[in-house]
């Protein structure tokens, strides 16, 4: 072990030389971070005062803000139903992690998570006060975006994909190649605010969905198209011998793509979905140009607070841990996955 | 059902400007046995292939158990239903355990149970001789193990006709035996086969007719026995020096 170690870290005058400088690098960072965050860091008692006059972290304005971060402009008694709403999420990822949860009963436990989050969010009912979508905000819209419009865009991804390999029929695969092509032509924020100031526009009067539902079927058509770009790349894979097989065997076309095609084929591409997955899920702070209030935007108006101003290192390394922990379960899922 | 299992009239096929099938007539009757041989590239495999529509064909008529070929999918699936093929590269499914590839289609196409299934896909794997192997991988199994499940995979079918696209041309010499053995067996009970291969011992054991194809057209046909001893053509005589050299 320390044989191999010094292998690695010393085998030759190069290795050595950039062993060293990089151990002096870190040293020199993690010692700053060190100092600022813990030595003379502030714990939640301080006050900005306090902070203020030696320069350390401020760890109060997190004491101090959190609940505004986590759930926006939420009212405050009521914030224990966006607390269950991220615990809700929280039970359904680690469900869904989990390959010998798959089963069909899944999709209803996911429809089933997501009316009871929808219906403590709103409220209105059994003595709770109802809350109105303008005031929901913090990390339920973030995941509520995200895990929808992943769950929704998948399937939608996965017809396109097909769509667009389906040389019998002509219309439905030039449909296809325009989505695609339109759709990732443009960036996200043009496609938000597609949904938010145009949409209305076209909509017969008195139908106006709310924000919320507009950038969430924004984000769905977005991430469908990336999604459908990986699908088909895992289509191609496959020998042509798996689908003349199938063929040979009469079944039918639906009957090859789920029993025999998609099961191999989205197999292969566990990768670059995962990664399309981590890039939605942090993509959703666009939403912030529509005026939501995702998680990132919330933690940005926490601090216009001017008591607390100066504090934002401290919010955005809460705001990246809750980011970082999110993705890192879902790279880890995804490891799982691949070695089952 | 007829006497003609498989009836071809003057069947055409090009792939652009090259014609590999010029205008080739071919009659099988029930339980005939037929080998088509033929040096590669002389559409020998393409006309099997053309039987259950794997190609389509540009002219000529197909007519397979009384129903003929056309853009009919009902009249297609059908005839798939019907004819069973065993590949090259035997291509079964890799995601799916041996037993899995063998009840399929069965369950999914002839609308079987599950249980009824498995047993009819136990009892061929016990004919191709491989019953303890049902739940493993088809990665996890020797060429030849994974040609008898995709020939165990085509029989769960029930067909009436079974189409062999060079089945031991994908394997190490020591497993072609097993293989051949297991042609045999089928040939045994009376199934309709087509056989695309260069392996004239079994064409001579089990064939009742070899037919020799080159550059698209049937040039010989007969009895092996007879074919083999006195070929007509300079053609097969080249054909059959090469063969049986190597």
């Amino acid at each position: 072990m320390i044989a191999a170690l010094r292998k690695t870290l010393f085998g030759g005058w190069v290795s050595s030389i950039v062993t060293v400088l990089l151990a002096l690098v870190l040293w020199r960072g993690a010692a700053g971070l060190l100092d600022w965050a813990v030595v003379r860091g502030h714990g939640f008692g301080a006050t900005p005062a306090m902070c203020r006059a030696d320069g350390g972290a401020c760890w109060a304005v997190i004491g101090e803000k959190y609940r505004f971060i986590l759930f926006g402009r939420y009212p405050y008694e009521a914030q224990w139903r966006p607390a269950i709403v991220i615990g809700v999420f929280l039970a359904l990822f680690g469900v869904s992690a989990f390959r010998a949860c798959w089963r069909p009963m899944l999709g209803l436990v996911w429809v089933g998570a997501l009316a009871i989050v929808l219906a403590l969010m709103w409220g209105g009912f059994a003595g709770m006060e109802y809350v109105p979508q303008d005031s929901w905000g913090g990390l339920p819209i973030t995941l509520l975006l995200s895990s929808v419009g992943c769950v929704l865009a998948f399937p939608l991804a996965v017809l396109v994909a097909l769509g667009r390999r389906a040389r019998s029929m002509p219309a439905v695969r030039a449909v296809c190649v325009l989505y695609v092509e339109l759709v990732r032509g443009v960036p996200l924020v043009a496609l938000l605010f597609m949904a938010s100031v145009m949409l209305p526009l076209f909509l017969p009067e008195g139908l106006n969905p709310d924000k919320l539902l507009r950038a969430q079927v924004a984000i769905i058509l977005f991430a469908a198209a990336y999604l459908a770009e990986v699908v088909r790349g895992g289509l191609q894979a496959l020998p042509r011998g798996q689908y003349e097989a199938a063929d040979a065997l009469g079944l039918s076309y639906w009957q090859t793509q789920l029993r025999v095609i998609l099961p191999q084929a989205l197999r292969l591409v566990v990768p670059p979905l995962v990664n399309t997955f981590t890039g939605l899920f942090k993509d959703t702070s666009l939403v912030l140009i529509i005026g939501l209030l995702d998680l990132l935007t919330a933690g940005k108006v926490a601090l216009a607070d001017p008591v607390w101003q100066p504090f934002g290192e401290e919010v955005y390394l809460l705001l990246a841990a809750i980011y970082f922990a999110f993705c890192f379960f879902l790279s880890r899922a995804s490891r799982r996955l691949e070695a089952s | 059902m007829s006497d003609i299992a498989v009836q071809i009239e003057h069947l055409k096929k090009s792939y652009g400007a090259v014609q590999v099938l010029r205008d080739i007539s071919l009659s099988v009757a029930t339980g005939e046995r037929v080998v088509i041989c033929g040096p590669s590239g002389s559409g020998k495999s393409t006309l099997i292939r053309c039987i259950n529509r794997l190609e389509r064909h540009d002219g000529g008529r197909i007519v397979v158990d009384g129903v003929e070929l056309t853009d009919d999918v009902r009249a297609l699936r059908a005839i798939r239903r019907d004819v069973g093929m065993v590949f090259q590269n035997f291509n079964l499914f890799p995601h799916l355990s041996v037993l899995e590839n063998c009840t399929l289609a069965p369950i999914q196409v002839r609308g079987m149970s599950k249980a009824a299934a498995e047993e009819l896909a136990m009892g061929l794997l016990a004919r191709v001789r491989i019953p303890e192997q049902a739940r493993k991988f088809p990665a996890q199994l020797s060429g030849g193990q994974q040609q008898r499940v995709a020939i165990a995979r085509a029989l769960a079918m029930q067909p009436r006709i079974m189409l062999f696209d060079e089945p031991t041309s994908a394997l190490d010499p020591e497993m072609i035996k097993e293989v051949l053995d297991t042609m045999i067996e089928l040939a045994g009970t009376g199934m309709t086969m087509l056989v695309v291969t260069h392996e004239m011992g079994f064409a001579r054991q089990v064939a009742d007719r070899v037919v020799f194809m080159d550059g698209g057209e049937i040039v010989e046909q007969g009895v092996p026995a007879a074919l083999f001893a006195n070929p007509r053509t300079e053609r097969l005589q080249n054909f059959l020096g090469r063969i049986l050299q190597g």
